[in-house]
């Protein structure tokens, strides 16, 4: 196990190293002069550009500056936002709740309802019930999720009115961030109608976010189910007379879980990309809208911090993934 | 005393390509799906002839004018016209044609870039291999949308660039699919026989190896291709894609977006082609992946 | 009455080229405390027929028998659950790949357990006594220690010897043992064959075992019944069997017998391969590789009596010598 984790981590840190070396030269391949686009003005003097120049350490030579660039990254200094001339990291920290939230409740989404949908029709396969969900979950998984959170505005928000379009909560409330999490904050509030709000805003994003990982766990799992079932220990366990219920649900189902696990870990890419739909639709402020944001404004600081950071992100939910998986596939464990 | 009669009737073994169409049309929705495919790609090849307007022509008597069928819809514009006016079945039809060539563009670009680097990364091996692998996982811990969005901030907008950048997003998949293809493959006899028959590097690694890899690849290549379409089309709907007036389906939607309450159909029907267009192809990738695919034809 | 009584048994399963007939009416029966083995080639059938007498055959398989019935009760009008109360319990079975029969995902005490559980409701302290006790009687050393094991921590061996704990957990009438052995190393090959016939002795349970080895059966059965594609051709009791041999296909698989073979001459061995679902022949199945093939052999196979071992052939072979068979007729008259 110690070894599986090392072996891990001998991957993970100069994958690291490469995402950072992606995100400083991004800067630099940049068309313009960096030093106009990342000081965000547009005409200035000779000798307030060597100045700038300087400050930014881009007079020095190239493996010097990244190794700045790494010494400020890891002391946890990612640059100043162009546009609002906050910390990059500041910015992160504050909006990073909000994607995470809606990121959870989406992956929860998938997986209370992907897994037993995927169960449910290895076991009956190739009746009209496996076929139904494997058709629902085949049209999930080519949804394009901007055009489907727009249908879901049009028809839960704009028709029936049931659900409100953007944001996070309703403008009526205010209360200071505690956990950054909007739901918990609404209960800790003991404002009344607060949750209610809250959890109103956050349905149609979850809907839309969790579409595909939905239908790719419910896929994933599927196929998974099937594979185990016609494994000689499910055979040994039927032989042992057992339910077919403790037959699929423990022994099938314990040994489905190990890919469907890494499924699910290998979603976090997907939802962070869907994050940066999702939000752009509902103007969830979080990071997705954040990034979006940035390239349109040439905020370029903001974008290659966001960048390493997203990455960065996502690298430690895979290395949690595998722990996991770890933990869970006993030919590992032991 | 009993007698045992006559089982069924003999039966050759089926050829390899009615093998392949056997597993293939068995699966009903793949067949479907190349239904739909074909369709697609016949109305966008032959746009001109569908197409009952230009897509660009703009009507300002017929702005945001609802479908013909609804109340107040002009059987001339089937499917309604957008904001400034045009055609929206016009715009689809032609909008096909973007699609499908942004598809295969990305397809041909990473299936090529991407099985030459695999093939290198799993025939050599040691260091090679190590070095291909880790930048193919830096690749991969972006997320792919939010790096070729960068790229296109770095590259400018524009429909090339896209394209450029989901090849670029797309083709790690095909490289790991590659060399784990070719590490499986590396050891059997047959490579092995071919090599002490004296086979050069080169004629293994593409003649011998390769066609031995090539369901896999296959099937990944059409779900790059029905990805790419959607990676494309949210580029255009974030206005990084084709940018207007292209009829990129996408970029319509990006257009439309302001009209959602008043005008939905504006909306609702660029979309629609999206998903049905990325159905058609993933149908079509379920049924190639059963047909070809011999760990699961047993079942 | 025997404790196990199969008549006229068919199993089908529906294939993607049409339907494919795995078993083709076969009969069969076994008494208390006997070791009856069932021989053939791989596709003769002869695990599918017990796999379907276990209900362990998958929903595609269509499964006919006239009569189906074990201690006195008729199988095929239970209910699934309470055809489960029996299996396990007074039938159980082992398989030929004792490796990936076990359970990757559980330690060898709870897959042991779990029978003790559902079938003789026993408390979590019994079952460690019992499972102890079980592993003990297979012969596995420090039986304590390997209650925690994953099954990959064991050898082939090893698996086995707990697939035959846990089949025997609850002292079972019958055990089915399917190819125990064929995928062991030679020197675990005995060890495993002497454990069964012990424990089948000790427990005066009745034995089917299935398998390919004519050697093994020599040393453990006393009766034999000899399966090809799908059909039972002959049965006798072991001695008699390898004394005079009723069909040409026992007889051919008996001289291919390195045992037998004379020295200096070369192993004869039987040309062709069991007919598939593609080269199915009409008529006698063995007839294409059959060394006294005569032109009514095609229209179809007549079934002797008892005192031919039932044989399922048209010249049954008596001493070697094809009764009636026109050629060695024309022989004795001239």
């Amino acid at each position: 196990m110690l070894r599986f984790l090392l072996g891990r981590l001998a991957i993970l840190i100069p994958t690291f190293l490469g995402v950072s070396l992606i995100a400083f030269s991004f800067i630099r391949m940049l068309p313009g002069d960096p030093v106009m686009l990342m000081s965000g003005e547009r005409v200035m003097s000779e000798e307030r550009h060597a100045a700038i120049m300087h400050d930014l350490g881009l007079d020095r030579p190239m493996p010097v500056q990244y190794l700045n660039y790494l010494t400020d990254v890891l002391s946890g200094d990612l640059g100043t936002s162009i546009v609002t001339k906050r910390p990059v990291l500041g910015e992160f920290l504050s909006l990073f709740p909000a994607t995470l939230e809606l990121s959870l409740c989406a992956i929860i989404l998938a997986v209370v309802l992907g897994v037993p949908a995927g169960v449910f029709a290895a076991v009956k396969r190739g009746t009209w019930f496996d076929q139904s969900i494997m058709g629902v979950a085949l049209v999930g998984y080519s949804m394009p999720i901007f055009w489907w959170g727009l249908l879901l505005i049009i028809f839960f928000s704009g028709y029936l009115q049931w659900t409100p379009v953007s944001g996070r909560i309703s403008l009526m409330y205010f209360f200071p961030p505690v956990t950054g999490f909007m739901l918990i904050d609404s209960l800790l509030s003991g404002q009344p109608g607060a949750f209610r709000s809250a959890f109103s805003y956050l349905i149609l994003p979850t809907i839309v976010l969790g579409t595909i990982p939905l239908a790719v766990i419910a896929r994933q799992t599927r196929s998974a189910m099937l594979e185990v079932l016609g494994e000689d220990y499910v055979r040994t366990a039927r032989s042992k007379g057992l339910s077919p219920l403790r037959v699929v649900g423990v022994h099938a189902l314990r040994n489905a879980l190990i890919p469907v696990i890494t499924t699910i870990g290998l979603q976090v890419g997907v939802l962070l990309a869907g994050a940066i739909l999702t939000e752009t639709i509902f103007s969830w402020p979080g990071i997705g809208k954040w990034m979006v944001d940035a390239v349109f404004k040439r905020d370029y600081a903001v974008v290659q911090g966001g960048l390493l950071l997203i990455a960065g992100v996502i690298m430690l939910v895979n290395l949690a993934v595998d722990i996991t998986y770890g933990f869970i596939n006993p030919r590992i464990r032991h | 005393m009993s007698t045992v009669t006559a089982s069924p009737k003999k039966t050759g073994h089926p050829s390899a390509l009615a093998e392949f169409w056997h597993y293939f049309s068995r699966n009903k929705g793949a067949v479907i799906g190349l239904a739909i495919f074909i369709v697609i790609l016949v109305v966008a090849i032959l746009a001109p002839l569908f197409a009952p307007h230009s897509p660009s022509e703009q009507n300002r008597e017929a702005l945001l004018l609802v479908p013909s069928w609804m109340e107040g819809g002009n059987s001339s514009y089937l499917l309604g016209t957008d904001a400034v006016g045009r055609d929206i079945l016009s715009r689809l039809i032609y909008g096909a044609r973007f699609s499908l060539f942004i598809g295969l563009v990305v397809v041909t670009l990473s299936v090529i870039s991407g099985v030459l680097v695999g093939l290198v990364a799993g025939y050599f091996g040691g260091r090679t291999d190590i070095v291909i692998m880790r930048i193919m996982d830096i690749i991969l811990a972006f997320p792919s949308l939010l790096l070729a969005l960068v790229l296109v901030a770095v590259l400018g907008p524009g429909l090339l660039n896209a394209m450029i950048a989901i090849s670029l997003v797309n083709q790690p998949h095909f490289v790991r699919l590659t060399r784990a293809s070719v590490l499986a493959e590396r050891e059997k006899e047959y490579v092995v026989a071919s090599k002490v028959a004296g086979a050069g590097t080169m004629r293994i690694m593409f003649l011998t190896i390769l066609p031995n890899c090539l369901g896999p690849l296959i099937v990944q290549a059409t779900l790059a291709f029905s990805a790419a379409i959607l990676d494309a089309a949210a580029l255009g709907f974030l206005g990084m894609g084709a940018q207007p007036p292209t009829p990129e389906w996408g970029t319509m939607l990006a257009e439309a977006r302001e009209f959602i309450q008043r005008a939905p159909w504006v909306v609702t029907f660029p979309g629609l082609a999206i998903l049905i267009t990325v159905l058609a192809i993933n149908l079509m990738g379920d049924g190639l992946r059963d047909a070809l695919d011999p760990k699961l034809k047993r079942s | 009455m025997a404790l196990l009584e199969i008549q006229n048994l068919t199993v089908e399963f529906q294939t993607a080229s049409g339907l494919f007939r795995a078993v083709d009416n076969v009969s069969l029966t076994c008494d208390r405390g006997e070791i009856l083995s069932i021989v053939g080639e791989s596709g003769s059938g002869k695990s599918v027929s017990m796999l379907a007498l276990m209900g362990l055959l998958p929903w595609t398989a269509k499964i006919t028998a006239d009569r189906l019935a074990f201690d006195g009760k008729d199988l095929i009008g239970l209910s699934p659950r309470q055809r489960r109360n029996i299996i396990g319990k007074d039938m159980a079975m082992i398989f030929q790949e004792p490796m990936s029969s076990l359970n990757p995902c559980f330690t060898v005490g709870f897959q042991l357990g779990e029978t003790l559980r559902i079938h003789m409701g026993m408390n979590r302290a019994q079952r460690r006594e019992r499972s102890i006790e079980l592993l003990k009687l297979v012969g596995i050393p420090a039986p304590e220690e390997r209650l925690s094991n994953f099954p990959h921590q064991m050898s082939g061996g090893m698996s086995q010897r707990v697939m035959i704990a846990m089949a025997l957990a609850c002292n079972p009438k019958l055990l089915i043992a399917d190819e125990p052995t064929t995928a062991l190393d030679v020197t675990i090959q005995a060890q495993i064959l002497d454990l069964l016939v012990r424990l089948q002795k000790e427990n005066g349970m009745a034995l089917v075992l299935i398998t390919h080895d004519m050697g093994v059966v020599a040393e453990t059965a006393h009766r034999v019944q000899v399966q090809y594609a799908g059909q039972k051709v002959e049965e006798q009791p072991v001695g008699q069997l390898f004394a005079d041999p009723h069909h040409p296909y026992t007889a051919a698989l008996l001289a291919a017998l390195p045992e037998r073979a004379v020295a200096g001459e070369k192993l004869p061995s039987i040309a062709g391969v069991v007919p598939g679902q593609h080269d199915r022949p009409t008529g006698c199945l063995f007839a294409p590789r059959c060394a006294f093939v005569q032109p009514d052999c095609h229209q179809g196979a007549r079934r002797q009596g008892r005192e031919l071992g039932e044989a399922l052939c048209n010249y049954p072979l008596v001493k070697g010598v094809p009764l009636d068979h026109p050629a060695f007729a024309v022989k004795e008259g001239a």
